[in-house]
């Protein structure tokens, strides 16, 4: 039988607590790809990741008695893993810089996506899905932090608006302005590498989606 | 309503994330009718997301959750913290 990831999150909790610390491993089973994503897209690095799961996972057995349950448990335990991708990236920081300058949040304007006027003017570099990917993790790599944080959370942890406002500690409002220009960003970013739709040439005009359909072929 | 393209981008990732009001939401929804550079903004846009979303673009290095456990068994057994 599988161990029962919908057993009662609460119950487990409170079983640790009370000292079955040894259920903390199936506490935590469900969200161990959760928090090395999440410290590994902000910090860049697989080692630094891993050492920062480890920890962030330690920290969240030592102050388990301190989650009281007003949010859920992955959101309590993103927010660990959160704070732990922060410090080391602070410590990373001393020695290389983030490649882009950090827009001011008001100014509006700068978040317009890649307009593809004409389809033909999309290079052929129709790179393969796994290339393609790669050039995704550099991309999301060259967000500024604070919109990567905001991506993470929503777009590859797929956490709700709600809940990655908690994580981060910032308004409902902020996070969808954060996200949508973080999408922005990634789309004028990563435009060149989409794969044009050659067979539509001399027929007109093309179908409404026609321009990437065969991306994931 | 009538948009222009650029009042349209603005609206993309509450477009994706359906959270526009009904009245925007047919707005846009007009304009992407008749619009070719602002459908290829929102399925480029769209299509991101789903490779985002994807757990292979994300991969765990090999031996993550055992190391992970084996540190979490020594943390657990020597007894510092937790429960």
């Amino acid at each position: 039988m599988k161990p029962a990831v919908a057993t009662n999150e609460a119950a487990l909790i409170a079983r640790i607590v009370a000292g079955e610390n040894e259920l903390f491993h199936e506490l935590i089973r469900p969200y161990e790809r959760l928090v090395y994503v999440t410290i590994f897209a902000i910090v860049k690095n697989e080692t630094e990741a891993e050492d920062g799961a480890q920890e962030a996972m330690i920290s969240a057995y030592r102050n388990l008695k301190s989650f009281r349950g007003e949010a859920k448990f992955s959101t309590w335990l993103v927010t660990i893993a959160m704070n732990e991708a922060r410090k080391r990236l602070r410590k990373a920081k001393t020695k290389a810089e983030d490649s882009l300058d950090e827009p001011a949040e008001e100014r509006e304007g700068d978040y317009t996506p890649a307009v593809l006027t004409d389809w033909r003017e999309i290079p052929l570099a129709a790179l393969e899905r796994k290339e393609l990917k790669e050039k995704l993790r550099e991309a999301v790599g060259r967000l500024p932090e604070k919109y990567r944080e905001v991506f993470v959370l929503r777009d590859i942890e797929e956490l709700n608006q709600e809940e990655t406002a908690a994580a981060l500690g910032i308004n409902v409002t902020l996070v969808k302005v954060r996200l949508h220009r973080a999408r922005m960003m990634l789309q004028k970013m990563l435009v060149p590498y989409l794969k044009s739709e050659a067979p539509l040439l001399g027929q007109g005009k093309p179908a409404r989606g026609g321009f990437f359909r065969g991306w994931f072929q | 309503m009538n948009l222009e393209c650029k009042h349209v981008w603005e609206q993309i990732s509450g477009y994706l994330d359906k959270q526009l009001d009904p009245e925007m939401l047919a707005a846009v929804e007009r304009h992407l009718e008749s619009c070719e550079v602002c459908s290829a903004v929102l399925d480029s846009t769209r299509n991101i997301l789903v490779l985002t979303a994807d757990d292979q673009t994300y991969e765990l290095p090999v031996g993550y959750s055992e190391r992970l456990h084996r540190k979490l068994t020594e943390v657990i057994e020597g007894g510092d913290g937790g429960g």
